[in-house]
């Protein structure tokens, strides 16, 4: 009865709150809340040193060469016309029309149809563009014109991606399942590669 | 019978601080989840060029990063103005990022390692020639899946 009686003392929560308060500041002083974003590519892998390197045999029709000169020109050439100079803001244009090549000019890339299985097992024939864009730049290209180019080039394919998955699913490409996703990018390939740099520009 | 203390009642009761330990733990839960440490001092300046067409890197674990710019403020006085490429916590030439990948390759359990990502932070007056040194050695040493770190920007 007695012992009944007699309660446990309570122990003191009243500094929890500095205590907790303490570990608060710790985090937000050691951490930090950015989250990282930027352009994703694939780079091509080191060509064995043994092996003899045999010129690329991808026809004129399918390349498109983007040459960024040292005072950050953009140069396009393609079959159908050599060496232009162009703005930025034409160049979207221009690598969508590569892509697409939507009257099956003799000059822009040519098409094989190929067999995408989609997510329900069903199989989809599209014609999937030859073309591949080959962007070159110089040693003293500024870097910022190589990445407003990288996303002009980019931005282009995502226009294509979304004009065909808006077509084939009635949803723009960011709404669209993994499964789909993937089957557009089958369709729609992102093909930039990066050449190795001219030297004029020096360092 | 029950008798009814009138002294104490007078007076408002102390506001119960009890729950704000609570309140502050989900604070620090929110913090915890949502930040991630801080990894490395810079040593680097830079400013990202701007881009529409980012997206987000998918797993912070897996990534790795590459600064590159003029030294910071405190560094000039011994380093010059010249772009430098940081790797971990110091200055190294391009040639230390062989050694760099394979040990950030070596953190990384044996399945995780083929969808590693280098992050290529660097100034957007940097001049090519020293990007695409960093991007040779990436490429020699096999770290193929390479992001631009760019800010974005609403278009031009």
């Amino acid at each position: 009865m007695a012992a009944n009686k007699r309660k446990i003392q309570e122990i003191n929560a009243g500094s929890m709150a500095d205590i907790s308060f303490l570990l608060l500041i710790f985090f937000l002083v050691a951490t930090t809340m950015n989250t990282d974003s930027g352009l994703a590519r694939m780079l091509p892998p080191m060509p064995d040193e043994n092996t003899e390197q045999k010129p690329s045999d991808i026809k004129e029709r399918n390349l498109m060469k983007v040459f960024i000169s040292q005072n950050n020109n953009i140069m396009v050439s393609t079959q159908e016309a050599e060496n232009q100079v162009i703005d930025i803001r034409q160049l979207k244009e221009k690598a969508k029309e590569f892509v697409l090549n939507p009257f099956d000019l003799e000059t822009l890339p040519e098409k094989k149809v190929k067999e995408i299985e989609l997510a329900d097992g069903a199989k989809w024939s599209y014609p999937v563009s030859e073309g591949v864009i080959s962007l070159q730049n110089d040693r003293g290209t500024s870097y910022e014109a190589y990445i407003m180019v990288q996303n002009e080039l980019t931005r282009a394919f995502n226009e294509v991606r979304n004009e065909l998955s808006k077509e084939k699913y009635g949803m723009e490409f960011t709404d669209l399942g993994e499964a789909a996703r993937k089957s557009i990018t089958d369709a729609v390939p992102l093909k930039i590669s990066e050449a190795e740099p001219r030297n004029v520009g020096g360092k | 019978m029950a008798v009814i203390k009138k002294k104490g009642s007078k007076e408002t009761p102390a506001i119960s601080t009890s729950s704000l330990p609570d309140v502050i733990f989900m604070l620090i839960f929110f913090f915890m989840v949502s930040t991630q440490m801080r990894e490395q001092e810079l040593l680097v300046r830079y400013r990202l060029p701007a881009a529409t067409e980012i997206q987000k890197l998918e797993k912070k674990s897996l990534v790795s990063f590459i600064h590159i710019g003029p030294p910071s403020l405190a560094m000039q006085a011994k380093f010059g103005n010249a772009p430098k490429v940081q790797l971990n916590d110091s200055y190294r030439t391009t040639k230390d990022i062989l050694d760099f990948i394979a040990s950030e390759r070596d953190k990384l359990n044996e399945a995780d390692r083929n969808a590693m990502t280098v992050c290529i932070k660097a100034d957007n007056q940097t001049r090519m020639g020293i990007i695409t040194d960093v991007k040779q050695e990436l490429r020699r040493a096999n770290a193929l899946k390479i992001s631009y770190a760019a800010s974005k920007t609403a278009g031009y």
